[in-house]
């Protein structure tokens, strides 16, 4: 049976009418449009639905919308302040960090939670850090030097 | 895939909880990150969840005398944030840096993983060889297991139906003990297809105690026998002698990924390599 709940997505408040079953990354895309984030895989393994809850990496594939209610949600949409682009976005695109872009969401919340609290990270930490990311094209190197770049910036 | 459908409680205390939980169909929520893919692969269809991710009474982790007391809701990530955890537990930090991935981490906690008691997972392997108590409370009481009783089989504990797991007690570590964590994990899942714990206790050069534990072999993480390596300088052949028969009595699992003689083969090896890396740490 639906029930409604509040989310807090990017610093907006949404009252959604969900079914306890339905998961974080459908009610994102599908109830509040919020397409930036990208279901991959059924398995809980690619990380493209990765968002922040309260601040952390979480994929959004394997939370319930309703454990959401009362966190902090932010999603790739939520990154670029003002019209302009996060440091991460920027290192993405100078460094050549993407091709098809399906991952990219993903690996930029989860690459934002590492440098949140690790400024300088070695190469080692950060492919540590997006183990839980999955890319099928880039390959990991230029995602690498990216996150590194934008640590930097 | 989407779960079936079921009914969702939020505990707003623990007392909430313990006066919600036990009723048939119930399944616990704590991070949800072994139950909710399950529940998607619908191979758990419980009719109603009760969600206790936001009790702040079963988070936290307190180091106060010589042991530590750590809320069975604290999430894996805050046991790796904390460096006083990791001093005293190198083990923990260590086999926790291996769970799943950054995401995982931060959801999981450590006592979603141990009530699930996934043959495979790392956490149990570890509480056994640090002799971990897992307190538990009902509505009727409470009482205390040790993690040598807990696990009773493949995703399966001693809790009862209308039992919460609390938080676990980790006794004082060996004075100067070295501890160790080998995994042989399977690539794509990450999960231990054979994975020991170790801990190690020396004088001078020669051993004077091994507690091991391996997970990932049976049907349920145990306590083998490694007491042969006692009073040897842990030398390749003394401890290949001490860990031959760490699968005796076991019914040793079999799958697409190993079969039984090769996971007897990957147990004996992680046991041996736990054991020389704690004896390394020791002294």
């Amino acid at each position: 049976m639906k029930r409604s709940i509040a989310l807090s997505v990017n610093g907006v408040s949404h009252s959604v009418e969900v079914e306890p079953r339905a998961l974080l990354a459908q009610v994102l895309r599908d109830d509040l449009n919020l397409t930036g984030t990208h279901i991959g895989c059924d398995t809980s393994q690619c990380g493209a639905c990765t968002i922040h809850l309260n601040g952390r990496a979480t994929k959004s594939c394997t939370v319930l919308a309703v454990q959401a209610e009362g966190a902090e949600i932010t999603t790739i949409e939520g990154l670029a302040k003002n019209g302009a682009l996060h440091p991460l976005q920027n290192a993405f695109w100078e460094k050549h960090g993407l091709q098809c872009g399906f991952c990219t969401p993903g690996m930029i919340m989860s690459a934002a939670d590492l440098l949140a609290s690790n400024g300088s990270p070695s190469d080692e930490q950060i492919r540590h850090a997006i183990e839980g990311n999955l890319c099928r094209c880039t390959g990991y190197q230029n995602i690498v030097a990216a996150i590194k770049s934008a640590a930097s910036a | 895939m989407i779960p079936a459908s079921f009914d969702y409680v939020r505990a707003k205390s623990l007392r909430d909880a313990l006066n919600a939980i036990g009723t048939d169909g119930t399944k616990v929520l704590a991070g949800g990150h072994s139950l909710i893919p399950m529940m998607r692969f619908r191979l758990a269809q419980p009719g109603r969840l009760l969600d206790i991710g936001q009790l702040a009474e079963l988070k936290g982790i307190d180091l106060k005398g010589r042991g530590a007391r750590i809320g069975a809701g604290t999430s894996y990530r805050e046991l790796l944030d904390s460096p006083e955890l990791a001093e005293r537990y190198p083990l923990i930090a260590e086999a926790t840096r291996g769970i799943g991935d950054v995401q995982v981490r931060n959801r999981g906690t450590i006592g979603g993983g141990l009530a699930h008691a996934d043959p495979a997972s790392d956490m149990p392997a570890v509480m056994l060889a640090l002799g971990a108590t897992f307190n538990l409370r009902s509505k009727g009481g409470k009482r205390s297991v040790a993690a040598a009783d807990f696990f009773t089989g493949a995703f399966t504990t001693a809790l009862a139906s209308d039992e919460l797991l609390i938080d676990i007690a980790l006794p004082a570590p060996p004075k100067k003990a070295g501890m160790a964590y080998a995994s042989f994990e399977q690539k794509a899942s990450g999960y231990a297809i054979a994975a020991a714990a170790a801990v190690v206790t020396k004088s001078r050069k020669t051993i004077t105690g091994v507690t091991l534990a391996l997970t990932g072999v049976g049907d349920r993480a145990y306590l083998a026998d490694a007491s042969g390596a006692v009073g040897s300088h842990g030398d390749d052949a003394a401890l290949e002698a001490a860990v031959a028969n760490v699968t005796k009595g076991i019914d040793v699992n079999g799958d697409i990924h190993a079969s039984v003689e090769y996971r007897s083969h990957l147990a004996r090896v992680v046991a041996r390599r736990a054991i020389a890396l704690a004896l390394s740490r020791a002294g």
